[in-house]
C-alpha cells in the first residue's frame, strides 16, 4: 500500500503532430497526438508529456490547441515542455489544460525565473528539465554537467549542484535526461538518476536511455527515480504499458494496475 | 443544474471544467465563479485550489467568499478538492502558520518522512483506502489509486468526519465528509476513470450524508 511509481510515455510534438528523434535528429512522423493522447491514457499511463519541438510560432499556437483538445479527453496529468520562456508562456499553457510545464533552456539563462513561476501557479506545476552530460574521465570520481541545445552546449554547471538550486528555487520535480544516453536504447545513466534523486527531497523523473522493460525496472531500483519517462519502446510498439507494469511488479515495484 | 466550480484566482480550473462537462447529467451547466450570489444560486458547488494555505485563505477573504461558501456547504452539495480540503480545517502549519476556514476541528500539517526516500511533495498515483461508506463512492473499487499532488495533510480531530484514508509516511486522512461536504485530498479530475466516476456520483447526488 502507497504510492506507485509512475510510467510516463513522452511524445515529441512539431507543428501539431508527434514525431519522435533519435538523440534529436532524424525526425519521423508518428501521428495524431490526441489520438496517441487518448490511447495511452487507455493503455494506463500514468502521466503524459508532451515536448513541443516545433520551430514556428504557428507550431507552438498550434501546441496550445493540441494541449486544449487532450484536456477536454484525457484526465490523467499532462506535462508540456518546449520553448516556455516566460511565466507568460506558463499561464497559457496551464490555462490551455496542462497541470505542469517543463522548464529546461531558461532555467539555465534565467534561474531566477523557476521561482517567478513557482510562486506566481505553485511549485506543482513546475517541472525543471535537466539535460546533462559525463564529463568526468574513466578513473576520476563521476561528475556531470549541464548542456543546453540538445546536448550540443555545454554550461560547466554541475548537473547535481544544479538540481538542488533548482529545488531550493521551487521546481516542484526533476526530469533528469541523460544526454549521452538519449536514444542509445542502453539505459538509463544510473549514476546520474541516483546522484540526483538522493541529493534533492523533489520527485525525479528518468529519462534517456531506455531500450527495454528491465531499464525501466533499473531505473527505480537503481536510479532511485519515482517515475520513469520513455518514448520510441512504447511509441513503436515494441512494448506496451501494461507490460512495463507487468516487469516493475514482478521486481517488487508499487504500480498502479 | 447549475454547478459552480469557485474560481479564485488559485490554480488552473480547466481540467476540473472539463471533467465535470464530461460525466455531468444532460442538461446540467458548469460555470466558474468568484460571485457569492452565482454560488449561493448553482444546486452544487465545487471548490477547488492549488497553491498555499496563505494565499489561498487571503484570495478568498477578498473575494468576500467565506460566508457564501459556508452557507452553500450547509445546504447543497459541496465538493473540496485538494487545498479546498485543506483549507476547511482549523489551522495549517504552511507559511509559519495560518488560519482556515474552520469547519471542520483539526490541523493541516506537513510531511516530513523520516525515510529520505519518501520526497515532498507527494506526487502520483495513491490508494484510497474508503473507511466509511459515502454515496461518492460507489462504483469505485476499495483501494482504488487517485492522483495525488501534495505536501501537506489533513488531520481532522471528530473521527466522525474521515472517509478515506491514505498512506504516504503514515496514515492520514485523504478524505473527509458531513452532511452536505465531501472533500478530497487527491484530484479526481486528473484520476482517469476511477476520478471520474467520483465526480459522475457527486453530480448526481442530492445529500445530505449521514
Amino acid at each position: 500500500m502507497g504510492l506507485a511509481k509512475r510510467i510516463i510515455p513522452c511524445l515529441d510534438v512539431a507543428e501539431g503532430r508527434v514525431v519522435k528523434g533519435v538523440q534529436f535528429e532524424g525526425l519521423r512522423d508518428a501521428g495524431d497526438p490526441v489520438e496517441a493522447a487518448r490511447r495511452y491514457n487507455q493503455a494506463g499511463a500514468d502521466e503524459l508529456t508532451f515536448l513541443d519541438i516545433s520551430a514556428s510560432h504557428e507550431g507552438r499556437e498550434t501546441m496550445l490547441h493540441v494541449v486544449e483538445a487532450v484536456a477536454a479527453e484525457v484526465f490523467i496529468p499532462l506535462t508540456v515542455g518546449g520553448g516556455i520562456r516566460t511565466l507568460a508562456d506558463v499561464r497559457r499553457l496551464l490555462h490551455a489544460g496542462a497541470d505542469k510545464v517543463s522548464i529546461n533552456t531558461t532555467a539555465v539563462h534565467h534561474p531566477e525565473r523557476i521561482k517567478e513561476m513557482s510562486d506566481a501557479v505553485g511549485s506543482q506545476c513546475i517541472v525543471v528539465a535537466i539535460d546533462a552530460r559525463r564529463v568526468s574521465g574513466e578513473d576520476e570520481p563521476p561528475r556531470w554537467e549541464i548542456f543546453t541545445h540538445g546536448g550540443r552546449n555545454p554550461t560547466g554547471l554541475d548537473a547535481v549542484e544544479w538540481a538542488e538550486h533548482m529545488a531550493a528555487l521551487g521546481a516542484g520535480e526533476l526530469l533528469v535526461t541523460s544526454m549521452d544516453r538519449d536514444g542509445m536504447q542502453q539505459g538509463f545513466d544510473l549514476e546520474l538518476t541516483r546522484a540526483v534523486s538522493d541529493a534533492v527531497p523533489i520527485p525525479v523523473i528518468a529519462s534517456g536511455g531506455v531500450g527495454n522493460l528491465d531499464h525501466l525496472v533499473d531505473g527505480i531500483t537503481q536510479g532511485h527515480a519515482d517515475a520513469v519517462l520513455a518514448a520510441s519502446i512504447f511509441h513503436f510498439g515494441t512494448y506496451s504499458i501494461s507490460g512495463a507494469k507487468a516487469v516493475m511488479a514482478k521486481a517488487g515495484i508499487e504500480v498502479r494496475d | 443544474m447549475q454547478i459552480a466550480v469557485v474560481d479564485y484566482g488559485m490554480g488552473n480550473l480547466r481540467s476540473v471544467v472539463k471533467a465535470i462537462e464530461h460525466v455531468a447529467p444532460d442538461g446540467a451547466h458548469v460555470v466558474l465563479t468568484d460571485a457569492p450570489e452565482v454560488i449561493l444560486e448553482s444546486e452544487k458547488v465545487v471548490f477547488p485550489g492549488q497553491g498555499a494555505a496563505a494565499q489561498c485563505m487571503s484570495a478568498l477573504r477578498e473575494r468576500n467568499l467565506p460566508a457564501a461558501l459556508r452557507e452553500a456547504a450547509q445546504t447543497r452539495p459541496f465538493l473540496g478538492i485538494c487545498m479546498g480540503m485543506q483549507v476547511l480545517l482549523e489551522r495549517s502549519e504552511e507559511n509559519d502558520g495560518v488560519d482556515l476556514l474552520g469547519w471542520f476541528p483539526g490541523q493541516v500539517k506537513r510531511f516530513r518522512p523520516e525515510d529520505e526516500s519518501l520526497k515532498v511533495p507527494q506526487m502520483g498515483w495513491n490508494q484510497l483506502h474508503q473507511t466509511q461508506d459515502h454515496p461518492l463512492f460507489d462504483g469505485i473499487r476499495q483501494d482504488a489509486r487517485f492522483y495525488f499532488v501534495h505536501s501537506y495533510y489533513c488531520e481532522p480531530t471528530n473521527p466522525a468526519h474521515p472517509v478515506a484514508t491514505a498512506d504516504y509516511d503514515l496514515t492520514y486522512c485523504a478524505a473527509l465528509a458531513d452532511d452536505y461536504v465531501f472533500a478530497i485530498q487527491a484530484h479526481p479530475e486528473k484520476s482517469a476513470d476511477d476520478g471520474l466516476k467520483l465526480l459522475a456520483n457527486f453530480t448526481r447526488w442530492s445529500g445530505p450524508w449521514s
